[in-house]
């Protein structure tokens, strides 16, 4: 790996876990106001975190 | 009510006399299976002939430094010609690889070859050559060449690269096909048999106890409400089938057998194309309306929207792929680093310790990916429903 895809993959790594962060803090929130709604907020979060995760990934893979 | 409910119930098998000749035929393939699977690996244990060893490896083979930890876990995720369990070094030195081997079979310009990957001798750098009715096949970092006629050795390039061979059409039965007919094998007895309990009754016996709900789960809380109550039927076949594949995948992956069936690129590639062409078959008329020709937008717009909708349905399928793909491997990396602590540290805390720590690690690491394992294949089948469910829903037109 050079200097510029480790650079890139560290940004990659760094912007997802700022992406989940939110999703988390949204997440939990979401349950604090509404923990009979929990099911349903979880299930979101799963997808969106999913989606997201499957970014950080395909990037990391395009940029290995 | 195979072997699975009979060890978890120790209750009696099912009556009649017709559903004891089925139970009993497939015990007997279970067992027959079982058996085949056992005594090629006794056959195999037997002490493979240990050639000389190769000028690029050390003479024990040992995986000590980090450079050779490295390489291991990336011949482990990789997908093999045969089954390696482990190695040791006995008395005189000889390095012994315990495993059992699996059959190869090559489509080589002479034609179709088959033998047992155990004519390799464990060999992955290329130096043994199998000569197979007429056709001299190598085995080189997993993919199997043809030397071209009159070669007796197989050269390479500086980067590596076989110059005096070509691939060949690999068809061989590896370990990731071993594993997934084996899951094949067991989601069909399972499911055989919960299939056929609900003629006689309405609640499942024994392992079937345990499939039901996970079911209904599919069924009720990822099909139905993704897809919709108009359309939800036809595809829940398809979304359990991906579930417990995938599922099983998983946590036969966490097994010490070594099996990374999930881990492969060309396995996630099969499930998200099952996925990709079932959407686009299943998309109705607004499904399509709404990638070429958006509505409710200007014009312009709505030709700019169309190749991005486009390349959309293509994305979706791909990052399942790479989801699926990057989560297992990744799991299966950190394990294995975790594991080879022990090696690593061994020099600064002792052997005793290091061991300790390693095994702490891993233990919990297992634990998670025990999470990661169900929770991919629920993403999985989620995201699959969802797709399919954009595909098929009814829009109000407003």
């Amino acid at each position: 790996m050079t200097v510029p895809n480790l650079v890139g993959a560290g940004l990659i790594v760094i912007g997802a876990g700022i992406g989940l962060g939110q999703i988390g803090r949204g997440a939990m929130e979401g349950i604090a106001r509404q923990p009979e709604a929990t099911g349903k907020i979880q299930t979101a979060m799963i997808i969106i975190a999913a989606l997201l995760e499957g970014l950080a990934f395909g990037s990391l893979f395009l940029g290995k | 009510m195979p072997i699975f409910a009979k060890i978890l119930t120790k209750g009696p098998l099912l009556k009649g006399a017709q559903m004891k000749s089925r139970n009993l035929f497939l015990k007997t393939l279970f067992f027959s299976l079982a058996l085949a699977f056992f005594s090629v690996s006794l056959w195999a244990t037997d002490p493979v002939k240990s050639d000389e060893p190769t000028h690029e490896e050390p003479a024990d083979q040992s995986v000590s430094t980090e450079e050779q930890i490295s390489e291991y876990i990336a011949h482990h995720i990789k997908d093999a010609h045969d089954f390696h369990l482990f190695s040791y070094n006995d008395a005189s030195g000889h390095r012994k690889h315990i495993g059992f081997p699996l059959p190869v079979i090559v489509y080589t310009s002479q034609g179709v070859r088959f033998f047992m990957s155990s004519e390799f001798h464990h060999d992955d750098s290329g130096h043994q050559v199998v000569e197979s009715d007429g056709v001299s096949l190598v085995k080189y970092h997993e993919k199997i060449y043809e030397l071209n006629s009159g070669e007796h050795a197989v050269s390479f390039d500086e980067a590596h690269h076989p110059t005096n061979a070509h691939e060949v059409i690999d068809l061989s039965i590896t370990k990731s096909v071993f594993g997934f007919l084996m899951v094949s094998l067991l989601m069909l007895i399972a499911f055989r048999s919960l299939a056929k309990q609900y003629k006689k009754r309405a609640v499942p016996t024994g392992f079937g106890r345990v499939l039901e709900p996970l079911v209904l789960y599919v069924r009720d809380e990822i099909a139905r409400p993704n897809i919709g109550e108009k359309h939800y039927k036809k595809f829940t076949g398809f979304l359990l089938t991906v579930f417990f594949f995938i599922w099983t995948s998983n946590l036969l992956g966490l097994t010490p057998l070594g099996f990374n069936i999930t881990g492969q690129l060309s396995v996630t590639f099969s499930l998200a194309l099952f996925t990709y062409i079932i959407t686009q078959f299943s998309g109705n008329k607004d499904y399509w309306k709404h990638i070429f020709w958006m509505p409710g937008v200007p014009v312009l717009m709505k030709v700019i929207l169309a190749p991005i909708e486009l390349l959309g349905t293509l994305t979706k399928p791909f990052s399942l792929m790479i989801r699926l793909f990057a989560n297992i491997s990744a799991g299966h990396i950190v394990i294995m680093s975790l594991l080879s602590l022990a090696i690593i540290m061994k020099g600064s805390m002792g052997a005793s310790g290091a061991t300790i720590l390693a095994l702490g690690l891993s233990f919990f690491l297992t634990l998670i990916e025990l999470l990661v394992a169900f929770l991919q294949a629920y993403i999985f089948t989620m995201l699959s429903a969802l797709f399919i469910g954009m595909a098929v829903q009814d829009h109000e037109h407003h």
